[in-house]
This record gives C-alpha cells, structure tokens and sequence, in this order.
C-alpha cells in the first residue's frame, strides 16, 4: 500500500506545477473572455425596464432559474440583456402562456421555439406584470466583471510551496551565521594561540584522561543497560512501523475530478444515498455513474460565488464542472450529448484487501449505521479521505460495542429471543451474534 | 550402538558393476545440466556486449529498482459506469433464464451474471423445465471464456469481415444456381422451430439446396426404429420414476443415452418410500459391456459384450411377449437374463426396457416389449427432439462432395473433419466443393481448413429456441454482449435469405404462434414454455421378423470395442475446457486421459497391467487397438477395469483433438477414428504396445474390503425387515469398562448451536450416481483452481468436493463384510485381505461425494498453530485463507482427507496455463469468493458465500428465512435428491427430518468428529 506522505509529496509537487501551469492558462483566457462578456449588457443600457432588480432576482431563483441562466444557455435561453431584444407586451404574453403565442405565429416566438427543440416553456399565469418587469430589470443588470487574477496574488494551493522556499532561506540564513560564527571562533583561537606564543607562554599539555568512549566500554553494566535500551527503543519503532504498513488512514489521492464532498453533501445537504444508491442494497457502496451527476448538473454548469472559497476560485470549480462536461459527453453550448464519452478513473480510496468480506447494505440498511460512522464527516471534506483505519480491530472493536438494531426486523424476532434468554440481556452486540467468527468476514 | 545395515533405494543399487549405479552415484543430477553447452561457446560469450561486470550492474540496479519501486503501494482505480444500466447494480446478481442445446447437452438453465458476466449456470426450476444441467453444461460458463476461440470471421485463413463472409456466401449461392450445384447445410441436430423455420425458407428459395442432420454420437439407428414404428423420427422420453423395475440392455441412461437427463427421474424412485417395514424402490437390471454409472447404480448387474445382449433382448422379447425366437446364450447367462424377463414381464406395466444396442432391430424389440407391458415409464407423449441425425444422408453427402456434385457447403455446430470416422474421404470430398464455410465457436480441424470460418457466437452470447420435447418451447437468451466479432448462423440464414431485421426480431414474430396464451416477456423470464403436449400416436411393425434377425446377428471378431463417451467430455465438443480434462471420470477416476478398459481376464492374457508407483501414481501399459480394415490406433492407454464385460474393451470419444487447443488439453486418442458406419460396437484386435503411461488417477482401484463406517449398505429386504441398528450399526467403545454409543463420548465441551442458524448437508447414497455436476458447480463457485495433468497425478488436485468410488470383491458390499467377518487365524486373514483387496469381476459400484465434514469437533482446528481454521456456530468449519501459514498440520490431521494445499500460485502464473492465467479466463471467477495464493490450505465451506447472502437477503427485507433458500453449490446442482441443504434449527426443514432419519449415519463416526455432513445408508434391491 502506498505510503501516503511520500507519495503526496512527490504527486503533489508534480500536480502543483501542473497547476500553476493551467492557472497561468487560465489567466490569459479569462482576460481573453473577460471584454467580450461585458460587450452585452453594454450593448443596449438605454433600455429601462422601470423594475426593481433586487425582487427580479428573487422572482428569477423561485421561477426561472431551473431552466434559464444569465450568461450560459441551459434548457432555455441565457436571459442576461434579454429586455432589450422584445416588447414589453411580448414578454408578458410570452410568460404567462407561450404555447398560445406560438400558435398566434408571431415570428419571434415560433423563432425561438423552433431553436430550442420545441420545447415549449412552462406558463407562468401567476406572475404579475409588475413581477415580469422585475424579473427583466434583473436581466438587465450589467454583469459583474469576471475575477482577474492580479498577478503576484496568490495562486490557489501554492503556499505550501512558498512556504517551502521562504523556510530554505531562513535554514540558509542560520547556517550561513553558524559557519561565520565557528569561522571567528577558528580565527581568534589562531590569533590566542599566535600572542601566546609572541608572549612566550607555554600552553600546558592536557593530562591524559581516558576518553569518555573508554570508560563506558569499561562500565559493562553501562553497556547492559544502554544496550537493553536501545534493542527495546529499536522494537518499539520497528513495530511501530511495521503496524502503519498497509494502514492507510488519511490516504486522500488527487482524484481526476476536484469532487468537493463539502458542496454537495454539506452545503446542499444531499443525502449520501442519493448517489451512493447501491449502499442499501449491496455489497458495494458504488460510485455513482456519470449519469446520476447529470441530473443535477444538466442545470448547475457553474458554482454559484459564494461556493468559492479563499484556497479554490470560482473559476476552479467551473473547469471542474468542466470536466465532467467532458468525461459524459454533454455540450454545454447546445445542451445536448455528443455521444462522446471518457470515463472518469477514479482513484479508489478505501481499499479493504480482497480476502476481507464487506456488505454495505448489511451496515447501511439492516444495522442503519450513519455513513459518517465509518467514513467521517464527509460533508465537511474538500477532498475525500479515507478517515477510519480499516484495519481489522477497529471492525472487531465496533462489532465488540455495536448494539444489533434488532426491533422491527422479522429476521431477528427468533434468533433475538433465544440470545437475550441465554445471555440474560435484552441488547445483543454483533459479537454476541457470532460477528467474531473468522468466515463471516473471510471467505 | 548404530547399526550397519545395508539399505538401498533400487535393486540396482545392490548390482555392484551396474553402470547406471556408478553414474547416479557421481551425479548429484540425474539430467545433465547444460553448462558446458552454454560456457564452453566462447565465441559467444566473448563477443557478447555485455561484459560480466555490465552484467552484474545490471543485477545490482534491477534489484535497486525493484526495491524502491515496492516501497510505493498500487493505486487502484475504480470506473463507475458513463450510464449505468438499470438493471445492474454492482455486487448485485443478476438471472436470467436460458436454454442450451448444443446438439448434444440440453438444458433448462438460471444463468447467474455479476457486473454483466455470467459466471454460473443453475438450474432452471420453473414448473415445465426439466431437464438440468450436467457436468458439461455446469463447466459451459467457462468455454465462454475460452481464449482459444474463434475471434472474427476468416476467409481462406485471412481475417475478414462479416460483409465479406455475407457477400461471398450469396455469391457462391448464386453460382451454384447458374451451375446446377448442390448446396448443401450440413448441422447438428438445432430442435429450434424458428431456425429450422428459417432453413425451409432458406431451402425454398434454393431449389438445389439440401438440410443434413449429423449427429457427432449417432442415435440414428434408435430414430429410425422410432419412426418405422411412429411415423416420427424422435426419441421415447422415459419417466423412471413410474418404473418398479427397470431392464437397462446396454443403455447408460445415467449416462448420455439417448441424451441423458435421466437421473433425477430414476432417483425419485430410488429413495425408500412407503410405510415403515415395506418401503419399496425401483429395481434396476443392467445388461452392459462396459462399466458405466447405471451398471454402478443397478441393484444386479450382468457383464455381457454387445452380442450377447443381443440374444439377451430376443429372449426377453420371447418371454415378455411369448414369442419363441431361437436364440444362442450360453446357459448360465440364459438362466440369468431368463430371470429378469420373468420379473420384467410380471412388473406388467410398472416395468420397463431400454436398449442402447445401435441397432434398428434391436431398437425395435425394446419398442415392442415396452408395448407389451404398456409399460408406463414408455409414454410417446411429448417424445425428445434432440436427436435427428441420419447415417446415410450424411454418408451420401460424404459420397456425393466426393464425387464433386456439392458446390457449397455451410456447416453450423458440427466438427466432422474431427468426428466423422471417414474423415479422409470427407477432406477429400471438401477439396472438390467450390466453397465451404463452417460456423464455429473455434478454428477446429473442420474450420481451419473451409473457405469460411464463421466465428459463432456461444450460446450465453446468442438468441434462440429450443424445443426439447414436442409440446415445449424454451428460449435462449444472451447474458452478456458478444466478446468477440462473431455472427450466429441464423442471422446469416435471414440475410442469404433476404430478410431484413435480426434473428431477434425473427424469433420474436416466430414464437408468437407458438406461445399462444403467453406473451414473449414472460417465457422469456420464465425460460420455457409449456403449451398442449401431443402424443405421437403409436403403430406397429413386424417385430418377429427384427427378433429373428437379430438372433442371427454375428457376434464380433476378436475383440468386441464398445465406444462410449465420457461424463467429463461426452461427444468433446468442450475440450479446451480445464474444468472438464481434469474432472476425474466416476468409474475409473482418471482425469486428462481417454484409455481403453479392459476386463481383469483379458488383461491377464495380454498381460496389460496397471501398477501404482512408488509417488503414488498410476501407470498403465499401452495397447494397440486395430480394427478388421485394417485402421491401428497406437499407443491408447489401458485402464484394467473391474466390471468389464470379457471378450469387450471400451474406449470414450471426444478425446484426441488437436485444434484449437491449449497444449496441456490435447490429450489422449481420437476414438472417432474408429466409429465406423457409426456403429459404437467394432470388431477389433488388441495387441500391448511398449512403454508405460502415466495416468492422472485420484483413486486405485482396490476395495473397500468391508470397512462399513464409509459406505454403508443394506439390501431392501433386511432394511425391511431388521431394526436400524441391524443395518446401521452405531461404533461402539468403552467408557469406564462400558460399552456405549461412540457418539456419546466427548472429548471436549461441547458449544451450544440451538441458537441461530446450524447448517447440515444431507447426501443419501441411494440417490447419488455419480453425474459429476455438484464437482463442476463447486468449482465455478468457489474459484476452485486447475492444476494440470502432472500435479493431479502427484495427487495435488484441488477438488473441494470429490465423488469417491468403491468397489466389493464380493458379488455385494455386504459380501464383503461377511467374509471379513469370517477370517479366522491369521494365515487366513492375510490370504483374504490380499484377495478383498482387487476388486472383483463384476464388483458392485458405490459413489460418496466427500467434502469438508464441517466437523463440530474438527481436529483440524486443533492442530492449526495459528488459528487460521475455525469453528462456527452456525456448523461451518471456517477458514481464513489470510491468516493460514501453510504448515498443512491441519490436512494431515484430517481423517477425510478434503483439505487441499496451494503448491503453487495457480492464477497468473504460466507455468498453469488454464482459465485463470488469461484475462479471459478470469472473468468466470466469482467475485464473492478469494482466490487463493501459493501456500494456503484451502477447502470446502459449505459455500458460506451463499448461507450469508441468503441471510442477508432475508435481514434487508426483515423477514424470516424459509426452508429451501439456503444452498450450496452442490445442493442446488444435484437433480437427483441426493443432497439436501439446510438448517436444522428449524425443526420443520426437510434436511432437519432428514438428520433423524433411521438411515442417517456419518463417516468414520466412531472417531468422534461430530460432522455436519450427514449421509443415507444405500439400500440396494437385490
């Protein structure tokens, strides 16, 4: 198993590099992007909607947002300047029911129906003209100007590497002191010893003493003890280290995607199971297909800016997003598969060796263990750890304390009745149950 | 004091001017090791660019880098589906139900699939699906992933396209039109309405085309009977279990007579049934040359060559039916066979006769004596379609290519260049046709050397349907995408035929008539169909006249040969299957051979022997085997075989090839070569030949001489009539100058298993008859590893479950036990020992499946210095392959002997080049279970991979489990009854009623061991 401090190390200089690369890229292309994005709203600032786009943005979350976007086309339209392409009245008749506009044959409606695949946007009778105008004074509002990273700001992640050199200069500083300081030393003992002899005196040879060495050589149960200390020192770091071999607690990979446990099952509260559907029901927790990503992320091509934090921009999440885009084939700009796929290779985390037998379903669904008993406080993850030891007694030590979650299971009624009688209590553990038993786990 | 005595390893050594001797003494290696070869080239090594001291830098850095490349761990991917399909979920098993029929094994299958791929065949236990698998079909999941087959379409050898393949067979079509040539389709037997369907339209819009049915092993003869007689050509589907007495004239209907599939209705009437004190069973005669598995489970065997037979069913013809056709049998013979006819006739319609005698008259007196006691085991309703093959089409066809008058021929499923015993005259009547294509799973000997070689598709890759017995409609269904570019022979047929669309949809629009009251999904889930059933309606023929002919048949000149074929490979269509070549075959119990068997008589007047050497091998003597033409069969190994019929010799097909074949399965002599005019019976000459063979033998041939704690036996009438004790005797021993039950005695405190679950394996041995399935389902569950020809014959094999076979030297094995009984002195004793020891002419035949007791005082568990095997509560011994060092302290303190050691790495090591040395090949492994690594021990575990999903089944739907869900591999394989599975917690389950029945008993009970595998005492009707 992989010894996780080398390997971060040496995959996290590479990586860091990679991406001081891509972050320079990245640079230059928002800068490339950034005056053609504004370009829009600029456009046509004349046009005033007379909403208040402060209730329009409220309106466009609750309403809209499920299928329009500002500045990226989803299922409908990006909607950032719309106001300025239509009427008023044409807006309000397209809201609140644009299948009947579409049939009346107005050209711009059955323009944009045709070119959005026919289908037809919801109606939407309950909003008022007051709320349409909002809702367009909103879309009108000028597009904050996309992030430009300044150069000489601190490029995400690489601290640790400037944290690196600044601690080479002060350790080059000390070293530098130290080697005048012994330098001196040499020199005034030479300039001492140079007056001692200009002045006639005599050094007086030292007495001859036995060496420090010596006398312990001398000491045998000096020798006894130290050695018994060593040998016992000695054992208990090679047992140490033998004990870590395989354990790979806190093994945390670069994965080919930034997957951020911390968004999806913190801040929006997704329950494990919605992706991990497998857990319940096998052996295998699973790691979801590409395809459950895509029922959220056919409408979410972007992090919102609040979702960004100091060490990962915006911007870095975006390409992430980006990735998966690519990996499932989806074109963001005409919102349809290509068809083209490249499955993502995950990097596995948690490896349990394939002599040992785990069921997830036997723990999630029969036992109803949290998923954060064994994996930690996943929703509080950035990056994804392997957070419990795996390692054999820490299953036999939960399966020593671990109460069966007996009530309500048909299966458990008879065996539940023979045991409590037999070991005179009313809750069993697992090991009570025969959970110790070598084949229940390896066969 | 030390003494001086002189030992030696060989006679030799005792010959002080032996060379040999003098030789061996100097040489610590007894090959010379070729060091002179390689250092004494110095040219070479002088010329060579890397100097010794590059060499040594070289060693010195790969060690280096070796070294710190191990310091870093594997980082293990893990790729989710882009889509996941619906119906899969990882770790989830997924059924599907199938059909096969192969043209030769059919079979009513659950095929089991993990992440897409089927790695096991259960059986289909719908009400209608009858007919199980067998230990050819058990091993078919793993010819699937055969790395030898047939990868993509081939035209003249080269790779090619499917449109190329399509193009050039229309062409060649429209050729043989213009020229007036014959175009002929040359198929196994396919009982698939649809693709026959298919033929016929491929047939009317060829005028000049012609459908040949060619079955490898010919039931010609018995269809032609079949039809004279009923105006159909079919086979009879017998149900043994309405039979009181079964006659069996050369017919191994246990075996792969007439198709097999027999066990489980022959077994129902096998196991004791009735009230107390007048239990009745089946009783079952068998007339027969060779040693087969029904001769094994008849309760009176007759060993007799085929022409006696002969005259035997003319006699019985005589007295069933009161005819008077003089017939010629010696008289002890005649008293015997007069005998069974007697209780034959008087069984009325409880009575029934088979013949496997390939002979139309013989064929016809069966039907005529069946007609005479209206036997109800002979039902013409619902006859077998597995069977359709004629001998003289295909022999026409042989003369017809000869002469040059086919201009295309398509083959599909068949092997001929292989199987056919002119296969000469067929190469040569194939280089006369302008264009030949043959649909195969592999580039066989026929495939290599047609214009096409079609890759086809196996059947857990195809569509399709079969109707085994008329009334019945069964789907083939695939369970998993095509591995290879292959095609099916009917989606060939539907684009030479100009239809548009699949076999899919084909098949689909064809069953639409057929299922009337269903719909296609569910016969599809169901795997089968059960519509009306007709009856063949039955007629007559002149059976006096057949009688009278076959009478008067000749007997053999020299040696009567009576080819078979075997439970491991049957016609051998599965030969580059490693499961099968190293299955050991029930009666002689070797593995990766075929041989002749020959009777102890004969082989004394030929002196042919076998002898067990010094590793504990068998060896054998080879013979050559020439028939009246003139053909010789050279070096075929000889297995002196207890049981022979005099005067016969045996020798099993589906052995001998060489195409497309992994070096290590090309093993033994094509037999086919000596199936002239597909008659199993050939005159033939055996002469002993030079040399010695090595078997690969997992069991000798001696006896049991009595030892009744492993096999216990009884006949019907002293189980009858005597308490149990009588009959199962229970070990006693002495507890303080007291004889009590061995039972009763324990050594250790005993721990409580009331609670929870407490599995049993019941195996009754009146109904095991030694089919083999249960070995082969084992080994596709638990990832049982092949070892190789060489390490089986060091007895290394690695079968968790083995099917042991006993011999008497008595007439019964109750003979045996009485004239031990009868020893007295010494002197007498070692005489008799010595003659118990070989088994006798015609020996009776007992099968034991053996695996891990699961023992709940297991001295296995006591010996392991490490704790690697331990007890549960739930009964099974468990084993922790992770934890085990090897020490093999365990296997030799096993008193069953079931536990099996890993010698070596078997996966992923080249030096076992079988299934799971290829990436292929490893796809059958099944993922629930560790594949062992070098130097564990490992062995049967009651398949606790199954008992734990099943209870975790039941806790996820929070319910209690029901008796019948839990199962092990072998439980659920076997057909026949044999073995139950289950808990005996539950005081209702049929294994709890079965563990206090009066015929329960365990192996070697008086050691103590408390074993959770129980078995049935064999009660035999003689």
């Amino acid at each position: 198993m992989k010894k996780v401090g080398y390997h971060n190390s040496i995959t996290r200089k590479l990586y860091l590099s990679l991406v001081l690369m891509l972050s320079l890229s990245l640079t230059s292309y928002a800068q490339d992007a950034a005056p053609a994005a504004t370009a829009t709203p600029t456009a046509s600032p004349t046009v005033s909607s007379g909403g208040d786009p402060v209730k329009g943005k409220e309106i466009f979350n609750t309403n809209c947002a499920a299928c329009h976007k500002l500045d990226a086309k989803a299922t409908g339209p990006a909607l950032r300047g719309v106001g300025a392409k239509y009427e008023k009245a044409w807006f309000y008749k397209w809201i609140h029911n644009s299948a009947d506009l579409i049939k009346s044959g107005d050209a711009g409606a059955v323009k944009i129906y045709e070119e959005y695949n026919k289908v037809p946007m919801s109606a939407f009778p309950q909003l008022s003209e007051a709320d349409i105008d909002n809702i367009i004074a909103y879309t009108m509002e000028p597009k904050a100007a996309a992030p430009v990273p300044v150069a000489g700001e601190k490029v995400p992640g690489t601290d640790g590497n400037a944290g690196g050199i600044s601690n080479n200069i002060i350790l080059g500083a000390l070293s530098l002191v130290m080697a005048i300081l012994v330098v001196m030393l040499v020199l005034v003992n030479n300039v001492l010893r140079k007056v001692a002899a200009a002045n006639g005196i005599s050094v007086a040879p030292k007495e001859p003493t036995i060496s420090i060495w010596k006398a312990f050589a001398k000491n045998q149960f000096l020798i006894l003890v130290s050695a018994i200390f060593l040998l016992l020192a000695s054992a208990f770091f090679v047992y140490g280290y033998l004990m870590q071999i395989g354990v790979d607690q806190d093994y945390a990979p670069v994965q080919p995607i930034h997957y951020s446990h911390r968004i999806h099952a913190g801040s929006n509260g997704i329950n494990c199971n919605y992706c991990h559907s497998s857990a319940r029901v096998s052996k295998h927790s699973g790691i979801p297909s590409l395809n459950v990503c895509m029922n959220c992320h056919k409408n979410i091509a972007e992090v919102s800016d609040t979702t960004a934090t100091e060490e990962y921009s915006k911007d870095f999440y975006d390409k992430e997003i980006d990735k998966l885009y690519k990996a499932v084939g989806w074109d963001k700009e005409n919102q349809k598969y290509t068809g083209k796929t490249e499955p993502v290779k995950w990097v596995r985390i948690h490896n349990l060796p394939s002599f040992v037998y785990f069921n997830h379903s036997q723990h999630v669904n029969v036992a109803g263990i949290e998923c954060q008993t064994c994996h930690g406080p996943v929703q509080t993850y950035e990056i994804q750890k392997q957070f419990a030891p795996l390692t054999m007694s820490w299953c036999i030590d939960c399966h020593r304390k671990t109460e069966v979650k007996m009530e309500g299971n048909e299966y458990y009624t008879k065996i539940h009745e023979q045991l409590s009688k037999k070991y005179g209590v009313e809750k069993l553990t697992a090991a009570q149950m025969g959970g110790l038993e070598c084949g229940k786990c390896h066969y | 004091m030390s003494s001086n005595k002189k030992y030696w390893k060989s006679v030799e050594e005792l010959d002080g001017n032996s060379s040999i001797v003098e030789a061996l003494r100097n040489n610590e290696f007894v090959e010379e090791i070729p060091t002179d070869e390689f250092l004494g080239n110095g040219g070479a090594l002088s010329s060579t660019a890397t100097t010794r001291r590059d060499f040594l830098k070289y060693v010195g850095f790969t060690t280096a880098a070796a070294t710190l490349a191990a310091c870093e761990g594997p980082v293990h991917m893990s790729i989710p589906y882009v889509v996941q399909p619906e119906q899969i979920i990882p770790g989830i098993a997924d059924y599907y139900a199938t059909t096969v029929f192969d043209g030769f094994d059919f079979a009513n299958l659950l095929v089991k699939t993990r992440e897409g791929r089927p790695i096991k065949v259960d059986n289909n236990t719908m009400v209608g699906a009858k007919f199980a698998a067998n230990a050819r079909i058990h091993a078919s999941v793993l010819s699937l992933y055969d790395s030898m087959r047939l990868k993509e379409p081939k035209i003249a050898g080269k790779t090619a396209t499917w449109v190329d393949v399509d193009s050039k067979l229309k062409s060649s079509l429209a050729d043989a039109k213009a020229k007036g040539g014959q175009v002929v389709l040359l198929t196994n037997t396919l009982a698939s309405p649809s693709t026959e369907k298919l033929i016929a339209e491929f047939l009317d819009k060829n005028p000049n085309a012609k459908h040949v049915i060619y079955d490898a092993v010919s039931e010609s003869e018995t269809l032609d009977a079949f039809e004279t007689v009923y105006g159909e050509r079919a086979l009879v589907d017998y149900d043994f279990s309405k039979a009181s007495v079964i006659v069996s004239v050369g017919a191994d209907f246990l075996g792969d007579w007439q198709g097999g599939n027999y066990g489980s209705s022959y077994a129902k009437g096998r196991i004791p049934q009735g009230p107390k004190g007048n239990q009745k069973i089946s009783r079952h005669f068998q007339l027969e040359s060779n040693m087969t598995l029904s001769g094994a489970a008849a309760d009176k065997r007759v060993a007799m060559s085929t022409a006696n037979q002969k005259q035997a069913l003319v006699l019985i013809y005589n007295l069933v039916a009161g005819a008077s056709i003089p017939v010629t049998l010696d008289a002890k013979l005649k008293a015997e066979v007069s005998k069974i006819a007697q209780e034959l006739g008087k069984s009325g319609s409880k009575g029934v006769l088979v013949s496997g005698i390939q002979d139309k008259n013989a064929q016809l007196l069966v039907l005529a004596i069946n007609q005479v006691l209206n036997s109800e085991s002979f039902t013409t309703v619902g006859t077998r379609q597995i069977r359709k093959g004629s001998n003289q089409k295909v022999a026409q066809l042989i003369i017809d290519m000869k002469a040059g008058s086919v201009h295309t021929l398509i083959m599909s499923g068949v092997n001929p260049v292989y199987s056919l015993p002119n296969s000469k005259d067929f190469v040569d009547g194939l280089k006369k046709v302008s264009l030949s294509a043959s649909f195969s799973l592999k580039e066989d000997e026929t495939a290599s050397i047609t214009t096409i070689a079609a890759a086809a598709p196996h059947y857990l890759e195809s569509w399709g349907d079969v109707s085994i017995t008329r009334g019945t409609y069964s789907l083939t269904q695939p369970t998993i995408r095509p591995l290879f570019d292959t095609k099916q022979f009917q989606e060939v047929l539907l684009s030479l035929n100009g239809i548009a669309g699949t076999y899919y949809n084909y098949l689909k629009a064809n069953s639409a008539s057929i299922i009337s009251g269903s719909t296609w999904n569910q016969v599809l889930h169901d795997g089968i169909f059960v519509g009306t059933i007709p009856t063949t309606a039955g007629g007559t023929a002149d059976y006096s006249g057949a009688a009278t002919a076959l009478a008067q048949s000749k007997g053999a000149q020299g040696f009567e040969l009576v080819l078979y074929t075997k439970t491991g490979l049957g016609d051998g269509q599965q030969a580059n299957n490693p499961w099968l070549q190293e299955f050991p075959d029930p009666i002689t119990r070797v593995s990766w051979d075929n041989y002749v068997t020959v009777s102890g008589a004969d082989a004394k007047k030929l002196e042919l022997s076998n002898e067990i050497v010094a590793n504990g091998g068998l060896n054998g003597s080879y013979a050559t085997i020439k028939t009246a033409d003139g053909f010789t069969l050279e070096n075929v190994p000889v297995i002196v075989q207890p049981g022979q019929a005099v005067g016969t010799v045996g020798l099993a097909f589906g052995y001998g090839k060489k195409a497309a074949l992994k070096e290590e399965m090309q093993v033994g002599v094509n037999a086919y070569s000596l199936y002239k005019g597909f008659s199993n019976v050939q005159s033939v000459t055996l002469t002993k030949a030079g040399g010695e063979h090595e078997f690969a033998c997992v069991q000798g041939q001696k006896t049991l001489m009595g030892r009744g704690d492993i096999i216990k036996e009884t006949t019907l009438e002293i189980f009858n009539t005597k308490d149990a004790e009588f009959w199962n005797e229970q070990p006693m021993v002495s507890l303080d100058h007291k004889e009590v039950q061995a039972t009763t005695v324990d050594l250790w405190a005993s721990f409580d298993r009331s609670v929870g679950h407490h599995f049993n394996l019941s195996i009754d041995l009146n109904a095991c008859t030694g089919c083999g399935s249960c070995v082969i389902a084992c080994h596709a569950e638990n990832n049982v590893p092949v070892v190789g020809k060489s390490e089986v014959r060091r007895s290394r094999d690695m079968h968790w479950l083995r099917i042991d076979r006993y011999y008497s030297s008595e007439e019964t094995f109750a003979g045996d036990n009485e004239r031990k009984e009868n020893i007295s002195g010494l002197s007498s004793s070692l005489s008799t020992f010595n003659e118990m020891e070989s088994a006798s002419d015609n020996p009776q035949v007992a099968f034991q499946p053996v695996m891990c007791q699961h023992c709940n005082h297991a001295p296995c568990e006591t010996v392991c210095p490490v704790a690697a095997t331990s007890h549960s509560r739930q009964g099974q011994n468990h084993m922790a392959y992770n934890r085990c060092v090897g020490t093999r302290y365990c296997a030799n303190n096993c008193p069953y002997k079931v536990r099996r050691f890993n010698w070596f790495l078997y996966n992923k090591n080249s030096e076992f080049d079988f299934h799971m040395n290829d990436d292929l090949g490893r796809m059958v492994l099944n993922p629930d279970v560790s594949v062992r690594s070098r130097g564990v021990m490992e062995k049967c575990s009651m398949c606790i991979q199954k008992t734990q999903a099943t209870i975790l089944a039941a806790k996820n739907e929070g319910r209690a489990i029901v008796d019948g869900e839990f199962q092990t591999a072998c439980s659920s394989a076997c057909t026949t009854g044999a073995m139950v599975f289950g808990d005996i917690n539950d005081k209702e389950s049929q294994v709890a009623k079965l563990v206090a029945d009066e015929r329960m008993y365990h192996l070697l009970e008086h050691v103590g061991t408390k074993p959770n595998v129980i078995y049935h005492v064999k009660v035999r009707n003689t």
